[in-house]
This record gives structure tokens, C-alpha cells and sequence, in this order.
């Protein structure tokens, strides 16, 4: 595309120089391909998964020094063997998955409810001043106070039933869904909307194709804590609402375990839902955070 | 080759861009920032406003642009819309380099499979056919203003409106987009105003250069620049004008001084 000219203007203005030539010189050397940070299978092992399985031995580790050294009766801490065999057999006799799957999918229902009413709220108080001025103080001290402080008040109005849970899910996830796009909506720079203008963006266009996409990362941040919230409040509400007409969950799983003084049955609850919780955030969450953060240029990737 | 009149082109035809006594105020008690601006801008004219910081320059094009409204005078432009360039790129960080010019056209109604090509087109225009796919983040500054300008010729306006848009760059990526603008200009024989505190800038591109005072912003002196394009920025013919308009901007400056 480079082409040669050298032009002879009045007024000594000569102008020898292949612009074109210069500009694609500037370009290629301005994105010079980054050494690529090309991730091997053995270079993940050893960064990403190497450490956590390293820190998780020590802890069983010392663990079991401590069982050995019976600071506590055996009944009240279990060593990791024991614990260990109460676990294969809730998977065995597939209490743990029945309890995983009841649990995850009234999550999964929760959040997603969660993720309709707090959209709703957040657009609503972007959009209207009032409406911000209004509910967001009380918006804000709700994600803040303590979902497991519903559970009485939801059990006396429903009774112990889905709905009872449902509405503490709710209380703990929706604040955090419609502040999460608040602050998405917030973080746009002020530019951005100037840019919609001079390009004749009606505001409805101005909202689909700038302004939303803009908030994406603030709104990804809110729906991840508002899945955190919503996994705590429901285990909160297991734990209290045990009845045998409701599915049993991980946290009535736990409940059981304290009725029946049965420590190793009480830690393999608190595992799962650990588990569980970390594989949401690692499937879920990281991932797609990841892709929105990378498609802008907002992580380096380490 | 790239011989050009350097007067007020069509004198008859319908100006541009007018300024009629434009005043703009911010605060209702504070100083003026605009006071009693007028200017005219032919079709297909380059003009440079320059001035130091405070001279109202952005406010003026932010005026024209149609991004407020002037506390007094008026304001018409030949366009319905002016394009405009930001001292950013301001491009939008989640679409491809395509994808920015894409939405300008979009905003303009153009078809889909139509947008393809012509965002195609003007990519090459700008000397970046090969960059479409890339995002922002994945391109140099002189790159993403060259997306920028694409992104500004997509609008389809006979006005482009420019705001330092080379300030942040280095010498030598500046000078090579001064070349690539006077190209694109005689090309798509636009009407552009462009703002700068320059000076050498201003010479280098305009065919008329208006020097602005501050507080309050001001119209001072104007010079036509009868040099041909493409002109050399360390030209001597450049450099001549240059030290002139420098001296007065100098003077200018230095009324605030007591």
C-alpha cells in the first residue's frame, strides 16, 4: 500500500518521505507480538493446581497431629480417617447427592429469581433519581444485615416450605444483584455517553449499545457477590427450616449430622458446601469474568 | 499535485459552520467564557482555532457540535450532524476496531451487510484494513485515533469537528496522522475545525488559522496559510508563520499576567 512521494512544493515545503511506508513501520512496531504467554498443561499444574493441593495436605496434616494429641475427644474431633470414610459412604449411599442436587437447584432457582428482581430494581433506580434517593439507603444496610435475621420472620409467614426459603435467598441476593449494576452503571465514563451523542444514538440506543455493555463488569462483580449471598442465605435457612415434607439439603444434611452428635457427618457437610461453592466461582464466575475483562483489555492474565 | 485554493472556497455556497455572536457562561455570576465569538467556515475549509488553555476552544466545539447550547448568538451548521474527534479515542473498549465504525453507521441506519463492507472500506481508508478483528486495548495510540477518525468519516457529515485530537501522541506517530488527515481531507473534501494549542500543528494543516485570547475566549487575528499541502511541519515556510502567530500567542498570554 506504502507509496514513494517526494514532492517539490513552492516555498521550499519538500516533503520526502513515504508516509504510508512510515505508518505501517510505526503500527508494526507498536503491537510487536507480546511473547505469548501460551499456558502448558505442566505449567498450570505447577502454578494453579500444585499449591492449593500442597496447602489442603498440610492442613490434614497438622489435623491429624492434633487428633493424635487428643486436645479434644474423639467424639467432638474426629481424625481425617474417620471423617474421610463418613464421606465416601454419604456419596456412597447417595445422600450427598441428593442433598448437593436439592440444595444447587433451589440456588440455582433463587439466583436466578435474584437475578430478574434485582435487574429490574437496579434499572429502576438508575432511572429514576427518586427512586435512588429513596430505597438505595435501605438497599445498601440490607446487603449488609445478616439474611439468617429473615429466617424467623420468613418461617412465620410461610410456614416451612420452599416459599420460607425462597424469600431468605432473596433478602440476601437481590441487593447485591441491583447495587452490582448500580455500580456498573456509576463506572461509565461520563465520555462514553458523549460518544452515543455525536454519533446521533437515540437514548434507547445510547442505553442497548453503550451504555449496558459499559456496566457489564460492575454488574458481572454484583452478580457474583449476589450468588455468594444467595448460597450463604440458603444454607442459613436449611439449617433452620427442617422438615421432613421439604427435599433435603446440604444444610439440613448438617443439621443432621449436629441432631445425631455425629462430628465426621458435620464436616463432610461443611465440605460439600464448600466444594460446591468453589466449583460455582471456578466454572461460573471466573470464567466469565475472565472473557469480559479480557475482551477490554482490563487484565494482564496473570 | 495536491494543489488547493487556499481562500474561503465558495464564497457563495452556504457556510459550513456560523458563529453569530456566541457567548457562553457556565456559572451565572462567573466570567464569560465565550464572549461575542463569530465564525464562518466555508464547505471543504480547514480551519485550526488556536489558543491557550482557557481560550474557550473546546467550548466552541462542543457548541457547534451540538453538545450544549450557547448562553447567547447562534450556532448553524451545514451538516445534520457533525462528526467529532476526542483528545481520547474514545472508542468503545468492548467492540472490534470494525465493530466502533460499525455502530457509527448503525446510528446513521445503514444495513447490516452494508455496514460490513463500508466499515471495511473506511478501515482502509485510514490504513488499518488489516486491524478490523482487533479491540482497542490490542492497538496503539496512533492506531485507535486513526480508528477514531474512521470511526468520524462513518458518521457521513460534510462538518468534522476535531478536539486536540493528536495532543497525546508521540512526534513522529503525530506527524505521520497529520499526512494521513490532509489526505483524507482532500479526499473527502470536508469541512473540518480543528482545535489545538499548537502552533506548528495549526500551520502545518490549516488553510486558515484563528487565534483566540482567554477569559474571555475571544476571536484575536486570523492568518490564511497560503502554503500548498502536503506541508512539512519543520518546514521553513512552517516555521516562519509559526514564530508570527507564536509571538501574538505569546503577547496574549501574557495580558494575564498582571
Amino acid at each position: 500500500m506504502a507509496t514513494d512521494t517526494t514532492l517539490d512544493t513552492p516555498r521550499g515545503t519538500t516533503v520526502p518521505r513515504s508516509s504510508r511506508a512510515v505508518e505501517a513501520g510505526l503500527d508494526a512496531l507498536d503491537t510487536a507480538a507480546v511473547p505469548g504467554a501460551r499456558r502448558s498443561v505442566g505449567r498450570v499444574l505447577v502454578r494453579s493446581v500444585m499449591p492449593p493441593v500442597v496447602f489442603l495436605a498440610a492442613l490434614v496434616g497438622v489435623w491429624q497431629a492434633v487428633y493424635l494429641a487428643k486436645v479434644k475427644p474423639t467424639y467432638a474431633l474426629p481424625g481425617p480417617a474417620t471423617v474421610w470414610q463418613t464421606f465416601l459412604d454419604t456419596v456412597q449411599d447417595g445422600r450427598a447427592a441428593e442433598a448437593v442436587w436439592t440444595s444447587v437447584s433451589r440456588g440455582a432457582v433463587g439466583f436466578a429469581m435474584s437475578l430478574v428482581i434485582g435487574t429490574l430494581l437496579g434499572l429502576a433506580m438508575w432511572s429514576s433519581r427518586w427512586l435512588r434517593a429513596a430505597v438505595g439507603p435501605i438497599v445498601s444496610g440490607l446487603q449488609s444485615l445478616p439474611s439468617v435475621a429473615w429466617v424467623p420472620a420468613a418461617i412465620i409467614w410461610f410456614q416451612l416450605s420452599d416459599a420460607a426459603i425462597y424469600t431468605v435467598v432473596l433478602l440476601g441476593a437481590v441487593p447485591s444483584i441491583a447495587n452490582g449494576l448500580l455500580t456498573g452503571f456509576r463506572q461509565v465514563p461520563p465520555l462514553f455517553d458523549r460518544v452515543g451523542r455525536v454519533l446521533g444514538l437515540s437514548a434507547p440506543g445510547r442505553v442497548r449499545y453503550v451504555l449496558l455493555p459499559a456496566a457489564l463488569p460492575g454488574y458481572l462483580g454484583g452478580l457474583r457477590q449476589g450468588w455468594a449471598f444467595a448460597w450463604r442465605s440458603l444454607m442459613a435457612a436449611e439449617l433452620i427450616t427442617y422438615s421432613p415434607t421439604l427435599g433435603q439439603g446440604l444444610g439440613q444434611l448438617l443439621d443432621i449430622g449436629r441432631e445425631l452428635s455425629q462430628m465426621s457427618l458435620v464436616i463432610t457437610s461443611i465440605a460439600l458446601i464448600l466444594i460446591v461453592g468453589v466449583a460455582i466461582e471456578l466454572l461460573v464466575f471466573a470464567p466469565l469474568e475472565r472473557r469480559v475483562l479480557q475482551t477490554r483489555g482490563l487484565t494482564t492474565g496473570r | 499535485m495536491l494543489a488547493r485554493t487556499t481562500g474561503r472556497g465558495g464564497e457563495d455556497a452556504a457556510p459550513a459552520v456560523r458563529a453569530e455572536g456566541v457567548s457562553q457562561t457556565f456559572d451565572r455570576r462567573g466570567p464569560a467564557v465565550l464572549d461575542g465569538v463569530d465564525l464562518t467556515v466555508a464547505p471543504g475549509e480547514f480551519v485550526c482555532l488556536l489558543g491557550a488553555s482557557g481560550c474557550g476552544k473546546s467550548t466552541l466545539l462542543n457548541l457547534i457540535a451540538g453538545l450544549n447550547r450557547p448562553t447567547a448568538g447562534r450556532v448553524t451548521v451545514a451538516a445534520d450532524r457533525p462528526a467529532l474527534m476526542f483528545q481520547e479515542p474514545a472508542l468503545l473498549p468492548w467492540l472490534t476496531a470494525a465493530g466502533n465504525v460499525e455502530l457509527a453507521l448503525k446510528a446513521r441506519g445503514v444495513g447490516r451487510p452494508e455496514r460490513r463492507a463500508e466499515a471495511g472500506r473506511l478501515l482502509r481508508v485510514v490504513n488499518l484494513g488489516g486491524q478490523s478483528d482487533k479491540r482497542p486495548h490490542e492497538l496503539s495510540g496512533g492506531m485507535r485515533q486513526r480508528v477514531a477518525l474512521a470511526r468520524a468519516l462513518a458518521q457521513g457529515s460534510s462538518v468534522l469537528l476535531m478536539d486536540e485530537p493528536f495532543a497525546a501522541l508521540d512526534a513522529i506517530t503525530r506527524d505521520v496522522l497529520h499526512e494521513e488527515l490532509i489526505r483524507v481531507w482532500t479526499e473527502q473534501r470536508l469541512a473540518v475545525v480543528f482545535v489545538t494549542h499548537n502552533v506548528r500543528e495549526a500551520v502545518r494543516l490549516a488553510q486558515r488559522v484563528v487565534l483566540m485570547s482567554s477569559r474571555p475566549g475571544r476571536i484575536v487575528r486570523e492568518w490564511s496559510v497560503d502554503l500548498a499541502q502536503p506541508r512539512a511541519i519543520e518546514s521553513p515556510g512552517v516555521g516562519a508563520l509559526a514564530t508570527e502567530i507564536t509571538a501574538q500567542l505569546h503577547q496574549e498570554i501574557s495580558r494575564h499576567g498582571h
